[in-house]
């Protein structure tokens, strides 16, 4: 990749943007510049400010103050058509794709003026294949989307923006979803985009893909410009500095001896549905004082895995064992009963009910028996102090037990669930995504109590996209790719590269 | 046997044209508002104010076409009145639904009282003719079944062509597939969901009005309370059963009304003389809730049906 | 323009929006009453009076009160679980074909009779919101439009029995059941006044289901499966099972109305039992906000509105009709004041 060159021409520019949700600024005084031609990596935590910022380049929110100028020219704010007018072409982390459409249907939406009659299907095609080749986006442009895998996707994203002529790329997030094959071809592409004079925002917080292929780094935190150096110039240590403010010890478990096994998956397999994957023959033990990691591309299996174990999901084949035994009839009571805590991947969806109280969040999961219910009666005073225990003893920042949930910040609510499991004393704790779009404090509490369990006697399983979280804080680390699970690893036994070539698929057939 | 003879009969197949018109209106308004990601409960309030205010346009002196165009613009502001409220503002599509149907079903009735206070029976209009099509309506048996009906039913066919057509074939179609699938596809490629999905609506309830208006303007040449009878509601079933395609819900409204013609020749028959009349008016209700069921599990459910979009969250 | 969430909605907000929306739709009614040449005034106090002005119209406000009660309770319950029964007419006609079929049929004794006919009601309206329940919770059937399409099947059943085999040999060719024997009657509250026990049963009625819904695991199970079904499976409630236990309460409680309309009132089943009881009851939930409370007071708000049109267009030129409008605009105008108290609209 070529150096950055401060003398090309600035094709993007950001000048003073301020944006406040109530009291929060989620945007505070933000500006930097793009050039044509480079890589800028906008590098920053969950909750810095890079989503907002991005939302307000393409006129979905309107900033209090500030301008965006593309190409000399100062877009008209909540315009939502003006940025894709003049050119930037966005890839979303959730794509912004129509499942019953087709590739080529997507690309055409919106680029032929709504009142004419016909879609001029042929030019389209002829001019989709083009694209795809000279940019190496492989995908066929009459499959429906619904077809589709994450990784073409996201190529059908990227090649949408190069129809509609975009000079200037915009990926959210892009690798999260990618195996590393996948998203050493994204970056080839970036590359063959840059050669033809294209220039690229890459949002991220994964600090070697930001080396790797950025010419310069912008770093935001809690929504104010943090820095901004040239690439060449600084290492990923001074990046995170940079990120998260001072230097931050991230919790680090010690090993230990693991104990007895608690719960024991032999040879399970699960049927896949639709476009999720299923489970091929898995083999997986938990033991007692053991934190075992699932390192994975999202979407390999990790989701029917954390439902089977959390009880809303059977083998459709082999054995699920809890406690030497295996299970007779399985469903989120039963999994409860069996002594699993369930810390769920979306703590929104899943995890609370946005409109209900802290109060009644804290007794989601046991409310049906004493103390909080006798004979069909719920007794909301041992309800209201188990909600006031949980709130002193994790943390939990909130005007009181009868708040409704939906207004706590992300890392309180999570300590929210984290208590009513921690609070229940399992002795299996199901962590999915446990810390995920967590700021920094919140993000060390969890994992400090996570451990804390384990060292308690707990079995721990950690689901998690991040690899560094996963080598941290693992006893043992597995890999699922594709349904299946790789052996265990013991702590300090693979480095993240090794992990990765199993990431990506490799290896599995040897194992078996 | 007399099913069989009424089958073999041009006036049955003429029937069941007749009883699909409207239906087929109706159901092709509520489909456009579907696949834009709405679920429009006005319905049935919808076609009785159409019924009403076409018949009441030609009572006081338009023609005939102006009394359409009048229904249709009633449906139109009734569902502007669902889509404010739906779209922008995000409220519960169940409750504004029953809501529209309720208010625009008390204003026809409320305004009929009031141009007509003293009257007991509803005054007739000249409704629309029959026209036969040249060539065509001589032929044998085709001719008189489906070549001599009024304007208004093959409107009904033409809509749902043109439906099927801008749906599959145009910039609009591709605008309003996206918008009930995933609206931020729609977004993200500088369309506005909030103008689509409003623009659904409005024309749709249009649609459905044409569709209450076929009952004063062209079956009936009076309005009478109660007329609509449930069809509003039959037409959602005949979405879902059509899973959203215009071509199957044609062909959904065109069995319905296969049948319910044969209900009604049934009851002539020596059938109706041993079962109760009221067990064929159930047929069309009961035909409705099985075609539900039929295809519960089947259809591709559009996939932001009745989830509001607000711009910026994702 | 986009909605932002209010943090902490002020009383003024959560009280003073809804009294505006209603005070709005006072002024739409008399928009109405000027079309139809009226003083809008002189309107609004003849349906005052009307609801309000003597014995005779508090006693017929409360009376018509009772179903809606019953009809309200039944739409709230079912609402707070996001089931949406708008079958409540069909559960009310079950109700009373019950209660007639055991009132004349059975020949129990006075008392035993009501706690037959009430108990064998709520069965029957629970039975009748079951199937589309089971429709819902197995196959994802959506409840809105089969409960819709019951209410025509079950009338045209009911019109089916009482032209057949239900029908009154006495009725003079009128399609009208037997009436029930005097002993099988709810009695008067008070001696002399004509107002039935239905209307207490209703205060009762309030008063268990605000029990059920603030203290019981049901009431609790209820709420969170309305709110968010997903999160509600996986902290184990079964999901399936508590809307099939909602279904129960919901079509019983529609059920009652039915019961309480021809043991209080009426005596006997006719085709026009209800005027549309189950689909205004829709109108009393919304309006009580689903409080359960809440219902007895905006029944006896919604039956006041009837009543006093009624008396109100015989004495003016106004069609009665006013009252449907108003009530229907009543509707969505509170559905936005609900709206508004939990966000704002702001630019941007």
């Amino acid at each position: 990749m070529t150096a950055a060159a401060p003398d090309r021409g600035v094709v993007l520019r950001l000048t003073g943007i301020t944006k406040r949700f109530g009291r929060l600024a989620a945007n505070d005084d933000i500006s930097f510049a793009l050039h044509e031609g480079e890589v800028l990596a906008l590098l920053g935590e969950n909750g810095a400010g890079k989503t907002t910022l991005m939302n307000i380049l393409f006129g979905h929110y309107t900033a209090d103050a500030g301008s965006v100028e593309v190409f000399g020219r100062e877009l008209p704010p909540g315009a939502p058509g003006a940025a894709l007018a003049a050119g930037v072409g966005m890839v979303h982390q959730h794509f912004t794709l129509a499942d019953n459409m087709t590739v080529l249907e997507n690309a055409l939406l919106g680029t032929v003026p709504l009142w004419r009659f016909g879609l001029d299907r042929a030019r389209g095609r002829a001019r989709l294949a083009d694209l795809s080749r000279d940019f190496g986006l492989a995908v066929d442009l009459d499959a429906r989307i619904r077809s589709l895998s994450v990784g073409e996707r996201q190529r059908v994203e990227i090649l949408k923006a190069l129809y509609r002529d975009a000079r200037i790329l915009i990926l959210d997030e892009p690798t999260a979803v990618l195996t590393p094959q996948e998203s050493e071809a994204l970056f080839d592409t970036l590359a063959k985009a840059v050669r033809r004079g294209l220039s690229v925002i890459f949002i991220s917080h994964k600090l070697h893909e930001v080396m790797a292929i950025s010419d310069r780094v912008v770093v935001l935190r809690h929504g104010r410009l943090a820095g901004e150096v040239a690439t060449r110039d600084t290492d990923r240590h001074r990046l995170a500095e940079m990120m998260v403010g001072a230097e931050v010890a991230l919790p680090h478990a010690q090993a230990r001896d693991p104990g007895e096994t608690l719960l024991e998956l032999r040879d399970v397999s699960m049927a896949a549905e639709g476009r999720r994957v299923g489970l091929n023959r898995v083999n997986l033990s938990l033991r007692a004082g053991q934190i075992t990691g699932i390192a994975g591309v999202s979407g390999n299996g990790q989701g029917v895995l954390a439902d089977l174990i959390g009880g809303l999901a059977r083998p459709d084949g082999g054995e699920l064992r809890v406690g030497g035994q295996p299970v007779a009839d399985w469903s989120p009571r039963a999994s409860l009963a069996a002594g699993v805590g369930r810390i769920p991947e979306d703590r929104h969806a899943l995890g609370s009910i946005a409109d209900f109280t802290l109060t009644e969040n804290a007794v989601l999961e046991g409310y049906a028996a004493p103390p909080f219910s006798r004979s069909g009666l719920v007794d909301w005073r041992a309800a209201r102090r188990h909600a006031e225990a949980i709130i002193a003893r994790y943390d939990v920042r909130c005007p009181g037990p009868d708040t409704r949930i939906r207004l706590l910040s992300g890392g309180n609510m999570q300590k929210l669930i984290l208590g009513r499991v921690l609070e229940a004393g399992p002795r299996i704790i199901l962590a999915n995504q446990p810390v995920r779009g967590l700021d920094i404090g919140a993000l060390t509490y969890v994992q400090e109590r996570l451990i804390a369990a384990r060292d308690g006697g707990a079995a721990v399983l950690l689901i998690s996209e991040d690899l560094d979280e996963i080598l941290a804080l693992s006893d043992e680390i597995r890999v699922m790719s594709e349904g299946r699970m790789s052996p265990a690893f013991p702590r300090g036994s693979r480095t993240a590269a090794e992990l990765g070539v199993w990431m990506a698929g490799q290896g599995f057939d040897h194992a078996a | 046997m007399e099913i069989v003879e009424i089958l073999l009969s041009a006036s049955f197949w003429g029937a069941v044209l007749r009883i699909a018109s409207p239906l087929i209106f109706a159901t092709m308004g509520e489909l456009i508002c579907e696949r834009a990601g709405v679920l429009n409960l006005g319905i049935e309030g919808i076609m009785v104010i159409g019924a009403f205010a076409g018949w009441m346009a030609v009572y006081a002196g338009l023609g005939l076409w102006p009394g359409v165009a009048v229904a249709m613009a009633a449906g139109m502001l009734f569902g502007l009145l669902h889509a404010t409220l739906t779209v922008p503002l995000g409220l519960s599509q169940h409750v504004v639904g029953l809501g529209v149907t309720l208010l625009a079903t008390s204003t026809a009735y409320y305004a009929y009282r009031l141009a007509l206070p003293e009257v007991t029976s509803p005054p007739r209009i000249e409704p629309f003719q029959p026209v036969d099509i040249p060539v065509l309506s001589d032929l044998p048996f085709l001719g008189p079944a489906l070549f001599s009906q009024t304007p208004l039913t093959y409107l009904a066919l033409g809509t749902a062509g043109a439906v099927a057509l801008v749906l599959y074939r145009t910039p609009l179609g591709l605008a309003l597939r996206a918008a009930g699938e995933n609206p931020s596809a729609v977004e993200a490629q500088g369309l506005s969901v909030t103008a689509i999905r409003m623009g659904a609506v409005i024309f749709g309830s249009g649609l459905m009005a044409v569709g209450g208006a076929f009952l004063t303007m062209s079956a009936f040449s009076s309005f009478f309370f109660e007329m609509v009878n449930g069809r509003g509601w039959i037409c959602i079933a005949l979405v879902v059963f059509g899973a959203w395609r215009p071509g199957k819900a044609l062909l959904g409204a065109l069995l319905f009304a296969a049948f319910d013609a044969l209900q009604i020749r049934l009851q002539q028959t020596g059938l109706g003389a041993v079962v109760p009349y009221q067990v064929f008016l159930m047929v069309p209700y009961v035909l409705s809730i099985l075609a539900l069921v039929l295809m519960s599990r089947r259809a591709e459910v559009p996939a932001a049906l009745m989830v509001p979009y607000n711009r910026g969250d994702r | 323009m986009r909605l932002e969430p209010v943090a902490a909605p002020s009383l003024a907000r959560t009280l003073g929006l809804p009294a505006l929306s209603l005070a709005m739709t006072v002024v739409v009614a008399s928009g109405l009453a000027m079309l139809a040449g009226a003083d809008p005034f002189a309107t609004l106090g003849l349906i005052l009076k009307g609801a309000l002005g003597s014995k005779f119209a508090l006693l017929e406000t409360l009376n018509r009160a009772t179903p809606l009660i019953f009809t309200g309770l039944a739409v709230a319950v079912a609402f707070r679980a996001r089931l949406w029964n708008i079958g409540a007419e069909a559960q009310l006609y079950a109700g009373a074909l019950v209660t007639v079929l055991i009132g004349t049929q059975m020949g129990l004794p006075g008392p035993l009779a009501l706690a037959a006919m009430a108990l064998g009601a709520v069965l029957a309206g629970a039975l009748v919101l079951l199937g589309p329940v089971v429709l819902k919770v197995r196959l994802g059937v959506d409840e809105v439009v089969t409960t819709l399409l019951f209410n025509f099947i079950m009338l045209l059943f009911i019109s089916l029995l009482l032209e057949g085999p239900l029908k009154d040999p006495m009725g003079m060719g009128w399609p009208k059941s037997e009436a029930l024997p005097r002993d099988a009657r709810l009695p008067r509250i008070v001696e002399g006044l004509r107002l039935h026990w239905g209307f207490g049963l209703g205060l009762i009625a309030a008063v268990a289901v605000w029990i059920v819904q603030t203290r019981t695991t049901l009431g609790y199970e209820i709420r969170a499966v309305g709110q968010n079904p997903e999160a509600a499976r996986f902290a184990g409630i079964p999901v399936g099972r508590v809307l099939l236990k909602t279904a129960l309460l919901s079509g019983g409680l529609a059920a009652l109305a039915g019961f309480s309309e021809v043991a209080g009132l009426k005596g006997s089943l006719t085709l026009d039992l209800s005027p549309g009881f189950g689909y205004t009851g829709i109108i009393v939930a919304m309006l009580a906000l689903l409080h359960p409370l809440g219902v007895v007071v905006s029944a006896l708000f919604v039956a006041g509105v009837f009543v006093g049109a009624d008396s109100m267009s015989r004495a003016a030129e106004v069609p009665t009709y006013i009252a449907d409008i108003a009530l229907a605009t009543a509707l969505l105008f509170m559905v936005v004041a609900i709206l508004l108290t939990r966000f704002r609209l702001v630019r941007g």
